[in-house]
């Protein structure tokens, strides 16, 4: 058994036994309920600020223009403006479908040998996968926001509304949820089941994959089979989004191994390698436009050199090149 | 840092973003309804089921009764005492709960929830 699945399995496990306990007492459900969901949003938003203030400081010398496109040429070459951009408003094209379609993703291929000759095919299920994934844990985050405003905006009833649309079951199934979970667990399947990627794999690779699935099983786990008191985790948001935060009464332990665990998220998050979500706009080969033939780009570090022509090099050194035998381009 | 503004700019939109409840509500206390038992509820004392267990299961009560009545022709529902009910939504629940706006809806619009029932039935005191 790998050592890393283990290890972020039993993290994940104890983290979720500590919050069930301390759910439990209620001494502690101020600290779950209150104090730790306060620690969490504080970290993530200052945490994710501090790195991407980190990032913004690092230095960008030069275009760095990996491209897969037609560069900007002659006139009768076709320019390939979204791919290889020379403007802003196709650099901004290129990052919206990199960020709404993952289309770096949808580049991947696979190596394979067949006979005695290497063979490239494209691999598409990742990329169908991490668009399912991302997307339905975009719903259900914003299917969440019912708990934390009053009056419920009509956008997210309605997306809730559009969640439902097969009306199975009461409480209704909502779809992204159930999404969320398979496509998380087929993203941890993939990293089991293929050697190189499973070698390639770390304890911080699967502990995100974990907290998630646990995150995502346990919501649906409330809704749909423990049927928590919907009223009672209500009043313990409201009490928290409008800074005034008690615990309800009859709330249920359950609920603090969910929350606990979105709230280890919310603080990992910015630590981790989930930080992608802010750093993919600091990706230099996507958002440079690759302008290096039209402007001059010059490094900001350079020393400030006087510049030396030939000529002046030349009347400096004339009688020694002359002595040494070195020909000039005027003798005197 | 020579796309500060871009950045900053960046940054001010995830912040209001993510910080959004806490403006959006304005920082006053928002308290969970209180549910009002309307004068035949009160009388009648029992319902068919405990209260706890209607709480919880009450959606999944009515589903199991659309699905016996429509599809199997099967209308009445034996309690565990023993009594017998008919199933039906606007003349079983709605004949002690008359008050729908002050019980079903207050809790459903508070959680945002919002059961199709109403897409079929009526309330008998709304006509």
């Amino acid at each position: 058994m790998n050592v890393n699945i283990v290890l972020s399995l039993v993290a994940v496990v104890v983290l979720g036994a500590l919050a069930f306990l301390g759910g439990s007492a209620p001494a502690l459900q101020g600290v779950f309920g209150i104090l730790i969901p306060y620690i969490a949003f504080v970290m993530f938003l200052g945490g994710f600020i501090w790195r991407i203030m980190k990032w913004a400081k690092s230095p960008v010398p030069f275009r760095i223009p990996t491209t897969c496109g037609q560069q900007k040429s002659l006139s009768w070459i076709k320019h390939d403006k979204i791919e290889n951009p020379t403007t802003g408003i196709g650099v901004v094209i290129r990052m919206a479908l990199e960020i709404l379609t993952f289309r770096s993703l949808f580049r991947n291929t696979k190596a394979k040998i067949i006979g005695d000759r290497i063979s490239y095919e494209l691999e598409l299920w990742l990329w169908l996968f991490a668009l399912v994934f991302h997307y339905s844990f975009l719903a259900v985050l914003v299917r969440h926001m019912r708990f934390f405003l009053e009056p419920v905006p009509v956008c997210i009833t309605f997306l809730e509304a559009v969640d439902g649309f097969f009306q199975i079951g009461l409480p209704i199934v909502l779809m992204s949820g159930v999404l969320l979970f398979a496509a998380v667990a087929f993203l941890f399947l993939r990293r089991i089941a293929t050697p190189t990627l499973r070698y390639a794999s770390l304890a911080a690779d699967y502990f995100p994959l974990f907290l998630i699935m646990t995150i995502a099983g346990t919501g649906m786990y409330m809704r749909y089979f423990l049927r928590v008191d919907v009223v009672a985790v209500k009043e313990l948001t409201m009490g928290l989004a409008t800074l005034h935060p008690s615990i309800p009464a009859n709330i249920d332990p359950f609920l603090f191994v969910h929350l606990f665990l979105v709230c280890v998220l919310f603080v990992y998050f910015p630590f981790s390698k989930l930080m992608h979500a802010g750093g993919i706009f600091f990706s230099p080969t996507r958002n440079m436009a690759n302008n290096s033939r039209i402007k001059r780009h010059i490094n900001p570090w350079n020393p400030d050199l006087p510049f030396v022509t030939y000529e002046k090099y030349e009347n400096a050194f004339r009688e020694k090149m002359i002595e040494a035998g070195i020909p000039v381009e005027k003798e005197s | 840092m020579k796309d500060k503004g871009k950045i900053i700019a960046g940054v001010a939109i995830f912040a209001a973003l993510v910080s959004f409840p806490f403006w959006y509500n304005t920082g006053t206390a928002k308290p969970a309804p209180e549910l009002i038992l309307a004068p035949e509820a009160k009388a009648a004392v029992t319902c068919i089921l405990p209260k706890d267990q209607m709480a919880k299961e009450h959606m999944q009560l009515l589903d199991g009764w659309r699905n016996s009545v429509v599809r199997e022709g099967q209308r009445v529902y034996v309690a565990e005492d023993g009594k017998k009910y008919d199933m039906s939504l606007s003349n079983t629940c709605l004949e002690c709960h008359t008050n729908k706006a002050d019980f079903c809806d207050k809790c459903h619009d508070y959680a945002a929830v919002n059961p199709y029932c109403w897409d079929c039935h009526v309330n008998p005191k709304e006509k």
